[in-house]
């Protein structure tokens, strides 16, 4: 299946930057149009956006399945909890320093053993990897609180250094519309960063590396080298994505290392369309107010996200992007 | 001294149950090449489904009647359920998915899981179900000063009877010829006149019932709880991974390794016993990835 | 001056002697042919020379360095570049972006991730070039998957090409293709190469081609080399006629109307 053009080849950056622009300004405008629920809810549709970015640079770009990213969204969380609770830190900058850090390097180690296969068994040892990180979080209660977690409560939080701070009355909802901006911001960073990579020369090696790997050695890329950037690029963002979660959630716990939280990345990804730039950020907006609605409504609401997914994989490989891009192919054609 | 015995008997226990589950996914991996992550949850689906029909059995005051050897024969009906369940999914849900690459068959899969999983809430509740009772009427034999339940015995007899009996299945039945023949190549063994989608499900059925008594064999030690079929299927994993996917010798290897680290990790080293395992199987995949017994 | 020198070359798989004590040489600017029946070793022997498999025992020399234990992508570096027989392109990149990324690997610019790769003028303009000298400019901006069985065989030579590399080995770069077809895709090849200078040897089966192109002609046959000299010699070599077409005298290389 070809690399959906979400954005047509030769679309020149102008265009793209403004309609980016656009987006950007919609949803800064947002949390002022609608209640502090639905700003949340969007904050965390802005954080699964960025995990499933990072993680679609190995799957879509690189063509290798992980199965076990749920390590470094969990373990961005944990570090940050760390951070807070063991250095009495409080800013949130050197959370994101540290955590990401911390990620990388755990990501370099994973990954290094990960990028020696492909395909089902790089699945299956990205997938044992997790695990070990999860039973270390689950059974190490002294450590990581178990099952309990850790609590990572957002008062003691600081943004910008110091500048800003969510102590004393009204602080929640300060919390919520400042959090908002700071995790768009970090969005709309990471989201660029990612699209220059992907269109890099480094990001066509990767996509070279996806589509023959025979040939991309024959053309002089060192594959296993590249294969191991990838992942750790791809973790580090993952891992972003985990370090920005916690504060919002106020919790960290051994789920978010659970392998069926990695499915869930897989699922939102797959579900925007893992063959388009664009197509995690929309699977991952999407699958946030899918999984949400469907708990709010049915106690078996994994019954209906598995049947989604099925649906999905059977009917709309490409996912929603993919779907709608050619569909608008179709369309444009038939008019002309 | 006893108590290391009766680790050693727990080990084995262990090692049917795991056995039993390994071999179906490996069954099905050999075959059609497809890695199930819902394997779990037909497992813990064939728990349920046994606990459930013993239950009604019992409650029904039906065991007066068939006595504890009839009881004993209604486990099974988990496993064929689980069968008759894997017969409808191959053809629904993954012969449409051969074409695509593989990815797709852990998407599909793991779909499928989400929705047992809630089917598995929905027709049994939340509370675990168990059918204690029929370990409680097998009693327990001495070993040593301490007793051990007779039916763990039972479970071990039923592993060492599933292994001969795939065994004899595969390498000594014309059905097994043709399975092998099937999973190295299929497109020959299409031209022989083999039927490959029917050889397909019936595989895929095999391969579910197996999971299925596993979990019919475990239920009365162990009750049916929410959440098994996801924990059991990474152990299934780490088996099959040290064995060697789509190897039958490699199942049992691996379920007798997987089973007595676990123990010993469990009395020695419990913090850490479950990363070491996931660990032994990372470090297998590295070293030699088709593992102990697979091929390529 | 010597360009590649293979000594006492072997590769066996098992008892099949697929590259059988090859000792060959390619001078600088050479145009050579390898041909053979199937089975002959041809292929086996490029995928020795570029690394694609390694050998039993043997040599090979490029440019006096001992490159025997060297790595694909080493040999890439030093300057050796294959095409392949069954189309190995990158389907789903267009043609351009084919091109390009053998450009950046060769001007090592392909571990740059700060940068836009279409908005590198230079390699943008040359890898526009190269499409044009192999006559696929108009599919500049079509997924390689896309284009017709004649036109990936090109795109697959392209890439090889677009690493200027000092010895040019082509595998069977016209099979597949019709025959009116085949004597197009030889002369962009062969217009390419000679305008360059590159020394090239290709695979070929097709002896029209062979005839018409090659400055010199390796006959291989069972792992070894049967023969090896100018057309005009190969032409009069009956053993070669016997081996290839199982007929000899002055007409056996006629194509047959």
């Amino acid at each position: 299946m070809t690399m959906v053009m979400a954005v047509p080849a030769g679309t020149s950056i102008w265009r793209i930057t403004i309609g980016s622009a656009i987006v950007l300004v919609i949803l800064a405008i947002l949390p002022q149009l609608v209640d502090p629920y639905q700003t949340v809810l969007l904050t965390y549709g802005l954080i699964m956006a960025i995990a499933a970015l990072g993680f679609n640079l190995l799957l879509g770009y690189t063509g290798l399945l992980s199965f076990g990213h749920s390590a470094y969204f969990g373990a961005g969380a944990y570090l940050v909890a760390f951070i807070m609770r063991d250095f009495g830190a409080h800013s949130m900058e050197l959370c994101i320093v540290g955590g990401m850090l911390g990620t990388l390097i755990i990501a370099a180690i994973l990954g290094f053993v990960c990028v020696r296969h492909t395909r089902i068994f790089f699945g299956i040892l990205t997938l044992a990897l997790s695990q070990v990180l999860w039973s270390l979080a689950f059974k190490f209660f002294w450590v990581t609180g178990g099952t309990d977690g850790i609590r990572v409560p957002h008062a003691n939080l600081t943004l910008l250094g110091g500048l800003v701070d969510f102590k004393g009355a009204g602080s929640f909802q300060r919390f919520i519309y400042a959090y908002y901006y700071y995790v768009l911001a970090l969005f709309a960073v990471s989201t660029i960063i990612l699209w220059v990579i992907t269109h890099s020369p480094f990001g066509k090696a990767l996509q070279a590396i996806r589509d023959n790997e025979t040939r991309a050695r024959f053309v002089g890329i060192s594959v296993r080298r590249y294969r191991w950037i990838a992942f750790m690029i791809s973790g580090t963002f993952t891992g972003l994505a985990g370090i920005l979660w916690v504060p919002l959630n106020g919790l960290t716990t051994p789920d978010i290392l659970y392998w069926p939280f990695s499915g869930e990345i897989v699922f939102m990804t797959v579900l925007g369309g893992f063959r388009s730039f664009t197509g995690p950020i929309v699977g991952a907006m999407a699958f946030n107010y899918l999984k949400t609605y469907a708990i709010a409504s049915t106690e078996y609401w994994q019954l209906l996200l598995g049947v989604v997914l099925v649906i999905l994989v059977m009917a709309l490989p490409a996912g929603i992007v993919g779907t709608t891009a050619r569909l608008a192919a179709k369309l444009g054609r038939s008019t002309k | 001294m006893t108590i290391f015995v009766i680790q050693i008997l727990n080990s084995f226990f262990y090692a049917a149950v795991l056995f039993l589950i390994a071999a179906g996914l490996s069954l099905i991996y050999g075959v059609m090449r497809i890695v199930n992550l819902a394997h779990g949850a037909l497992y813990a689906l064939g728990a349920y489904v046994s606990a459930w029909i013993v239950g009604s059995a019992i409650g029904h005051a039906l065991e007066g009647n068939l006595g504890l050897a009839g009881v004993l024969l209604l486990l099974p009906l988990g496993a064929i359920a689980v069968a008759a369940v894997g017969a409808l999914i191959e053809p629904t849900l993954l012969r449409p998915l051969y074409r695509r690459s593989e990815e797709y068959h852990l998407l599909v899969t793991f779909g499928l899981l989400m929705i047992l999983e809630d089917v598995m809430k929905l027709l049994f509740g939340r509370t675990p179900l168990s059918a204690g009772a029929i370990m409680d009427r097998m009693g327990s034999i001495p070993v040593g000063r301490l007793m051990y339940p007779t039916y763990n015995l039972f479970v071990v007899a039923v592993g060492i009877a599933a292994a001969i009996g795939l065994w004899a299945f595969i390498y000594r039945t014309k059905f097994g010829v043709i399975l092998r023949a099937t999973s190295q190549d299929r497109r020959m063994a299409a031209a022989l006149g083999i039927n490959v989608s029917r050889v397909y499900v019936q595989a895929f059925a095999i391969g579910c019932f197996l999971a299925g008594l596993g979990g019919a064999v475990v239920v009365p030690a162990q009750a049916a709880v929410l959440g098994l079929g996801i924990e059991v299927l990474i152990l299934a994993f780490v088996v099959v991974v040290i064995g060697g996917l789509g190897s039958l010798q490699g199942a049992l290897v691996g379920a007798l390794i997987v089973a007595f680290v676990r123990t010993a990790g469990i009395q020695f080293f419990p913090e850490i016993e479950l990363a070491v395992l996931y660990l032994i199987a990372a470090a297998v995949l590295l070293v030699r990835p088709t593992g102990l017994f697979g091929r390529a | 001056m010597t360009l590649l020198e293979t000594v006492n070359l072997k590769k066996y798989f098992g008892d099949t002697r697929a590259v059988d004590d090859v000792n060959l040489t390619i001078a600088e600017g050479e145009f050579i042919s390898v041909v053979g029946p199937n089975g002959a070793g041809k292929t086996s022997l490029c995928n020795v020379i570029s690394a694609h498999l390694t050998p039993d025992s043997g040599k090979i020399i490029f440019r006096g360095r001992d490159m025997t234990q060297s790595s694909v992508i080493e040999r890439v570096q030093a300057g050796i570049a294959r095409s392949f027989q069954l189309v190995n392109l990158f389907d789903d990149l267009t043609s351009f972006d084919n091109v390009a990324l053998a450009i950046f690997s060769r001007d090592r610019k392909i571990r740059n991730m700060a940068a836009l790769a279409d908005r590198d003028r230079e390699v943008v303009i040359e890898a526009d070039t190269v499409l044009d000298q192999f006559g696929l400019a108009s599919k500049r901006n079509e997924p390689a998957r896309g284009l017709a069985q004649g036109e990936r065989k090109l795109l697959d030579v392209a890439l090889a090409y677009a690493l200027r590399p000092k010895l040019l080995f082509l595998d069977e770069p016209t099979s597949g293709v019709s025959t009116r077809e085949k004597d197009q895709i030889m002369d962009i090849i062969a217009s390419v190469v000679r305008g360059e200078g590159i020394t090239a040897a290709i695979i070929e089966h097709d002896m029209d081609v062979v005839f018409k192109y090659s400055s010199r002609i390796v006959v291989m046959h069972q792992g070894a080399i049967l023969a090896q000299g100018t057309p005009d010699a190969i032409r009069n070599n009956d053993d070669v006629a016997m081996i290839l077409l199982g007929s000899s005298g002055p007409d056996a290389f006629l194509r047959k109307e």
